[in-house]
């Protein structure tokens, strides 16, 4: 059995305008498999995380199924209990997501803790200390009495992966995690983000837009398009041949030094759709270069329960295929 | 030139958000600056604009200084040089349509123009930019943020300047969408004979777009060179790390591992005298920690700010995979 199974996920938004974020989703993620969900704004990537976390705004409503370690999350169970106990740790993009900003930095992670383990507090301390090592924080002791505001955006992003960790969580959600850092420390917490996988048998759902954490990081892809996941495949068998085309078209985009000759950049027509609209045929039809009269009318499905599939009438070949 | 910053809280202190940076670009060139978060580089494309005031130096624009000119033999130079701004969803009135928000330029560096002659202008102005005339009655929350963005652009162009600040016009946009503006600023570039200063962070896009590239660290650049010499042999351990933070991205890239030791630049180097980056350099020496390195040129029209730059001639190899 899966550690986490999303089931027909579908997020919705109540208001003037109903917007559908996330359109019956089907994923699991083994223990110990770390799985990113690449997609650009819009594409309901962060919805997915939250509903699973029951950390959606007050309109979201959550439905269908999302089992974690057997236990029912949705509808009837306490999302935000297993987050907040152990079980499931939250990274966000920015960390003051995580972090309070006028208390220090040892009395946030010690009180997490507590809450978690009915530990006392001098040994959540102890803990706290233990874990702002573990994410390699120069000065751990000295840390825990300052202030998120006395550090840079990386060692707060540090803290904050620390103090997700302290509930010994068997799986970590991180959105976006990297996004709001400079580019030479993103690949620092990619680094550890990784260590931390390996060394405490942790699993990962990490949501991102960036090509590079995927290939740097994740074991297995899902891509997400307009609310629903439109591939899924192993990391290495996708970076080496996408069979969607919005997944061909989004590897091209992504500059790189390799081929930096002036060369026109590859990139995708058009822009992501707006949310809220509503499709007959296939969402990516209106910007795919391999559509046809049959993607305007029908909305190819992704076979379900399968490690590799591909919602699309038209896929790519697989060229290196494994 | 240098800008310098008064820094709050009374101290009688100055920070140096931009110190000695000296560089030409020119005719038709479109130079690369690079660097990181509070780097200073988009003080240094402000300070040119004379949007922020120098602290020391001198800004000529086709000879003649301009910095110390008063505003109203500035007036008519403003017309010449522009600014893209970073954030698109903020640089337009939300208030105004696109076609009100790109005429406004027009009405106050060439007010006698007609309105006729206005109007024609900016249907011109937002077709180059790709955007179709029925888009120029909308208002900035109907449009995506690479139509945005091309709004932005127009706005930059629409007056003619000979000389343009693109200040991270991409950063803020979707992989998908970001080459799509990569691919017209080129365009642009090359049918305008326009030039301009194209900041970012991002070094792959910087060196698609651009011939020469300045890589600046906390106020300084540190390296000036033709793109090939920055991405096959830089000189400052700096540009490498920027160079290995690029994701390298097929099947291989997967259990890449960032070799470099956690950032431990808690040291605000640009108080003690050496080089800034010493608290973080793998090579640095006893030299480095006291005494501020130069920029000085290394080879032909490639300039290094680094004591130890004359030990790697061939350029700095990539840290290899640990």
């Amino acid at each position: 059995m899966a550690l986490l199974e999303i089931q027909a996920l579908t997020v919705d938004f109540a208001g003037k305008r109903p917007v559908r974020a996330v359109d019956h989703v089907d994923l699991a993620v083994d223990r110990r498999e770390r799985v990113a969900i690449v997609g650009e704004s819009g594409s309901g990537k962060s919805q997915l995380l939250l509903a699973c976390t029951g950390l959606l705004a007050a309109n979201g409503r959550a439905q269908g199924s999302v089992r974690f370690g057997g236990a029912e999350l949705i509808g009837g169970g306490d999302p935000a209990g297993a987050v907040r106990g152990r079980g499931i740790g939250f990274v966000f993009q920015d960390a003051s997501g995580s972090l309070t900003p006028h208390r220090r930095i040892g009395d946030q992670m010690a009180e997490a803790a507590v809450a978690a383990h009915d530990t006392s507090w001098q040994t959540a301390m102890a803990t706290a200390e233990r874990m702002l090592e573990r994410v390699r924080l120069p000065d751990a002791r000295r840390r825990l009495s300052q202030y998120p505001h006395e550090l840079s955006g990386g060692m707060r992003q540090r803290v904050a992966i620390g103090a997700a960790l302290m509930s010994q969580p068997e799986l970590l959600f991180a959105d976006e995690p990297t996004t709001a850092l400079d580019v030479t420390v993103q690949a620092e917490i990619m680094t550890l983000l990784a260590e931390l996988c390996r060394d405490l048998g942790m699993a990962l759902l990490i949501v991102t837009h960036d090509m590079g954490v995927v290939a740097s990081l994740a074991d297995r892809i899902a891509v997400m398009y307009a609310g629903r996941i439109v591939e899924t495949a192993d990391a290495a068998g996708f970076l080496g041949g996408p069979r969607h085309p919005y997944s061909a078209g989004l590897l091209d985009s992504v500059p790189t030094l390799a081929d930096a000759d002036g060369a026109e950049l590859r990139t995708i027509a058009g822009t992501p759709p707006a949310s809220g609209m509503v499709f007959p045929g296939c969402r990516f039809e209106p910007r795919c270069p391999r559509r046809e009269a049959r993607c305007t009318r029908e909305d190819p499905p992704l076979a379900a329960g399968t490690a590799s599939a591909v919602a699309c009438h038209f896929p790519l070949r697989r060229e290196n295929a494994t | 030139m240098t800008v310098r910053y008064r820094q709050a809280q009374g101290r009688s202190q100055e920070l140096a958000a931009v110190a000695d940076a000296s560089f030409r670009v020119g005719e038709g060139e479109m130079l690369g600056l690079v660097g990181e978060s509070g780097c200073g580089k988009t003080t240094l494309g402000r300070a040119i604009l004379r949007l922020v005031p120098l602290a020391a130096g001198e800004v000529r624009w086709r000879g003649q200084r301009i910095d110390d000119l008063d505003r109203s033999r500035f007036r008519p130079l403003r017309r010449e040089l522009q600014l893209v701004f970073q954030d698109p969803s903020s640089a337009l009135d939300p208030r105004m349509t696109i076609a009100r928000s790109v005429a406004e330029p027009l009405r106050a560096l060439m007010p006698g123009l007609a309105a006729a002659g206005r109007a024609e202008r900016v249907a011109r102005q937002l077709a180059e930019v790709g955007l179709s005339p029925e888009l120029a009655e909308r208002y900035p929350h109907q449009l995506s943020g690479g139509q945005l963005q091309r709004a932005v652009i127009a706005r930059a162009l629409v007056v003619d300047p000979r000389f343009v600040v693109c200040d991270e016009p991409v950063s803020a946009l979707d992989v998908s969408v970001q080459g799509q503006i990569v691919n017209l600023l080129a365009r642009i570039r090359r049918e305008r004979g326009l030039a301009s200063l194209f900041i970012s962070h991002n070094l792959a896009v910087v060196a698609r777009l651009c011939e020469r590239i300045l890589v600046m660290y906390r106020g300084r650049i540190v390296e000036a060179a033709p793109r090939e010499a920055v991405i096959r042999a830089p000189l400052h351990p700096y540009t490498r790390e920027l160079l290995d933070a690029v994701p390298v991205i097929d099947a291989g890239a997967k259990r890449r591992v960032l070799a470099r030791s956690i950032g431990l630049a808690t040291v605000d180097a640009a108080r003690s005298g050496g080089c800034a980056f010493a608290a973080r350099c793998t090579h640095a020496q006893a030299r480095c920690r006291s005494e501020r390195p130069a920029l000085r040129p290394a080879r032909d029209g490639h300039l290094v700010a680094c004591h130890r730059a004359g030990e790697w001639p061939r350029g700095l190899p990539p840290l290899v995979p640990g």
